[in-house]
């Protein structure tokens, strides 16, 4: 069996490093040949050239994308100490230090690309289905009776109800979370 | 000795019709949650009922387990566009259903599918009446914009148990098909949104979309009050919550425009906030667990391509299987009758009057029960609706019983009816036998008039000497009715009557007063 890694020949700005190994010709011959006969005469006839030759490599030379210029970005999104709050209260997840808010920061920077791309007089796209038909469904119950079986998964449950706090917990205030997270620098 | 000022400005009165003194006037708009009737959920083959053994009617998507998707019931799409055109809406053709997140135990994904962007349906009216008037007898016909009909989830039932601080949740409800009704602000007081909210029940229980049952979470209605001057800005608004019945409704609207001008007048501002409407106390106090203002994170709900339905038949895509198609000109030809319609049809039929057809729509199963009784009886229809909207319905009402709990039923108020018309008993007996029929259920009329000797005394002879009596012992009326004044001669036969004690004749009576004082 072939061992297949990828590697790089060389590494390219913000591409990471990877292993490419050569792809064994003979097993590509086998494997064809134990799924597909009638294709045998071609398999057996084509060269093939490694992809980690020189003369055709599919991994460019150097990188084809640049950075969008500064002067052509919106300004840099700062984000205040309260939103920071409101957005970990919205979505429940924990910026926890000064890396966490600059990582966020970064990421919407690298966002900010998109404002370069001219969009107007385009329709925007909610998701790769948006032509497909809605399929719809008949009203007949076919599913449900399964209590038992949903109870089971919940840790806490009393009789046939399962068992939460009681209301929404409310986050610990941010001096009460410094308290909490002894590295936390916010 | 000063009175002490009032905080609040007194409550209007009981009947009083809109009043807002200070011209600082209540804006009021509703937000109706209706439970589609439908025999699974919105997105899933799960049953819906209203008492069930928890978490019995839920299945893996209900639950939100990982690996499960969403698909929409056919039912629910037909259900809203059914409403939709009773409400003289635009159906979007094209319709987009979108997240609206939140974390709470019963919602069990963190978010609730919905259609913030683009509902099913927009821009349509609903045309409700009050009874207004001095005598509340004047039908008065308003209207309020609806905004936008959307197809959204239920969430599931907590259970708070404050001993153990703990909240048991049920998913049974958790999925179930809402229809959500945005109105617009366009009503100014309690009495305006329970009729609109009365009405609107009407036309969903006559379409079978849904049934209406406040006390059942059926239909869920917030309202969203505020005061301001005419003319001016809208001031800030309040929500007004966890109300359980079209009385409830306009008693809860009316307290927060109060108390709202009471804030306004003392100098202070009113809060942008959630309230709870106590039915005990008839108050509103604010609701706790609000930190400030939500913000939903409305994203396009990724698992549904958009919501198509097709105009009619010629505009169905080739190919395309019947039972996966919602044609608008189909639901709209098996409409039924809609309330509004029904009224007018019973004016034409039987020739009564609008308000009384109002009132005979607005109680369950009050226009059956007239048309039993029209059956059963030779009685014109004008002179048996008195009977019903005012006697029964008085008498239900004064007991808070429905038309079904009646202890009088229609053929025995029949009877009663033909009795009086026969001439065997006066209109004023009739409602006297009424009474005594009412506390003493399945004692006929019949029974009550052989019993208390009720009859009309027809006796000529008898009725001639008491006649006598009464001209002989009054000179002076008899003299001023020889004069003209025609109105003395009904003191004189409220006087026979007394003798008779309401048994007599009035025809006979009056004709025989009329020859022995002409």
């Amino acid at each position: 069996m072939s061992v297949f890694s990828l590697a790089a020949k060389r590494t390219c700005r913000g591409v990471s490093c990877l292993k490419i190994t050569r792809y064994s010709v003979t097993n590509v011959e086998n494997f064809h040949r134990r799924r597909n006969r009638c294709l045998q005469s071609h398999i057996t006839n084509v060269t093939r050239l490694f992809s980690s030759h020189p003369h055709n490599s599919k991994v460019p030379e150097v990188a084809t994308w640049e950075l969008v210029p500064e002067d052509q970005l919106p300004p840099p999104a700062h984000i205040p100490t309260d939103l920071v709050d409101k957005l970990e209260r919205l979505a429940l997840v924990d910026f926890r230090t000064k890396q966490g808010l600059a990582c966020l920061e970064k990421a919407i920077r690298f966002a900010d690309q998109l404002h370069v791309v001219d969009t107007s007089g385009v329709e925007p796209m909610d998701s790769v289905l948006e032509d497909r038909a809605l399929n719809l469904r008949d009203d007949a119950v076919m599913e449900g009776d399964c209590a038992e079986e949903l109870l089971q998964l919940s840790k806490n449950t009393a009789e046939e109800y399962f068992v939460a706090p009681p209301g929404n917990i409310p986050l610990p205030k941010r001096e009460e979370r410094a308290a909490l997270l002894k590295h936390s620098e916010l | 000795d000063t009175a002490q000022k009032r905080l609040l400005p007194p409550l209007p009165q009981e009947g009083q019709y809109c009043v807002a003194p200070q011209q600082l006037v209540g804006v009021v708009g509703l937000e109706v949650h209706a439970q589609i009737n439908s025999n699974t959920k919105l997105f899933s083959g799960s049953g819906v009922r209203f008492s069930a053994p928890p978490n019995s009617l839920v299945s893996p998507f209900d639950a939100s387990l990982p690996g499960t998707l969403p698909v929409l019931n056919k039912r629910c799409v037909e259900a809203a566009v059914m409403t939709g055109l009773a409400l003289n809406c635009t159906i979007n053709r094209k319709s987009l259903f979108d997240r609206k997140h939140y974390f709470y135990a019963d919602l069990p994904a963190g978010y609730q599918i919905t259609q913030q962007r683009r509902p099913i349906a927009v821009d349509g009216m609903l045309t409700y009446s009050l009874l207004g008037g001095k005598k509340r007898s004047q039908v008065i016909r308003k209207t309020v914009s609806i905004k936008q009909i959307q197809l959204e989830q239920d969430s599931g039932k907590s259970l708070h148990d404050d001993l153990r601080s703990q909240t048991l949740i049920d998913l049974n409800r958790a999925g179930v098909g809402l229809m959500e009704l945005v109105m617009e602000p366009d009503m100014s007081c309690g009495e305006e949104a329970a009729a609109a909210v009365r009405e609107l029940q009407l036309i969903l229980q006559a379409l079978g979309t849904c049934q209406g049952n406040m006390s059942e979470g059926q239909l869920r209605v917030d309202a969203n009050v505020s005061v301001h001057r005419p003319g001016e800005p809208l001031g800030v608004r309040t929500e007004v919550k966890n109300i359980n019945s079209v009385r409830y409704l306009a008693r809860a609207i009316d307290y927060e425009i109060q108390r709202q001008i009471g804030v306004l007048q003392r100098g202070e501002a009113v809060q942008n906030e959630t309230r709870a409407y106590d039915s005990k106390s008839g108050e509103t106090i604010p609701m706790r667990d609000k930190e400030g203002l939500q913000d939903y994170r409305f994203m396009p709900e990724p698992n549904l391509p958009p919501l198509i339905v097709y105009e009619d038949n010629a505009s169905l895509p080739s190919g395309i299987d019947a039972c996966q198609a919602v044609v608008v000109q189909k639901i709209r030809e098996g409409l039924p009758e809609l309330p509004s319609v029904k009224r007018d049809r019973l004016v034409q039929t039987y020739g009564i009057l609008p308000e009384h057809s109002f009132t005979l729509v607005n109680e369950d199963g009050l226009v059956e029960y007239f048309e039993a009784v029209l059956k059963a009886t030779k009685k014109e229809p004008r002179k048996v609706i008195g009977w019903v909207t005012n006697e029964l319905v008085g008498h239900l009402k004064h007991q808070d019983m429905s038309v079904s709990q009646s202890p009088i039923s229609p053929s025995a108020l029949a009877e009663l009816l033909e009795l009086q018309e026969t001439g065997h008993i006066s209109s004023s007996v009739a409602k006297q036998v009424f009474q005594e029929m009412w506390r003493s259920s399945g004692r006929t009329a019949l029974e009550i008039i052989q019993e208390q000797d009720l009859g009309l005394v027809s006796d000529t002879a008898q009725l001639h000497s008491i006649c006598q009596k009464v001209v002989d012992s009054h000179p002076d009326e008899v003299h001023a009715i020889r004069n003209g004044n025609e109105k003395v001669l009904n003191k004189l036969m409220g006087l026979v009557q007394k003798e008779t004690k309401g048994r007599a004749d009035p025809v006979l009576v009056r004709a025989i007063l009329h020859e022995k004082t002409s």
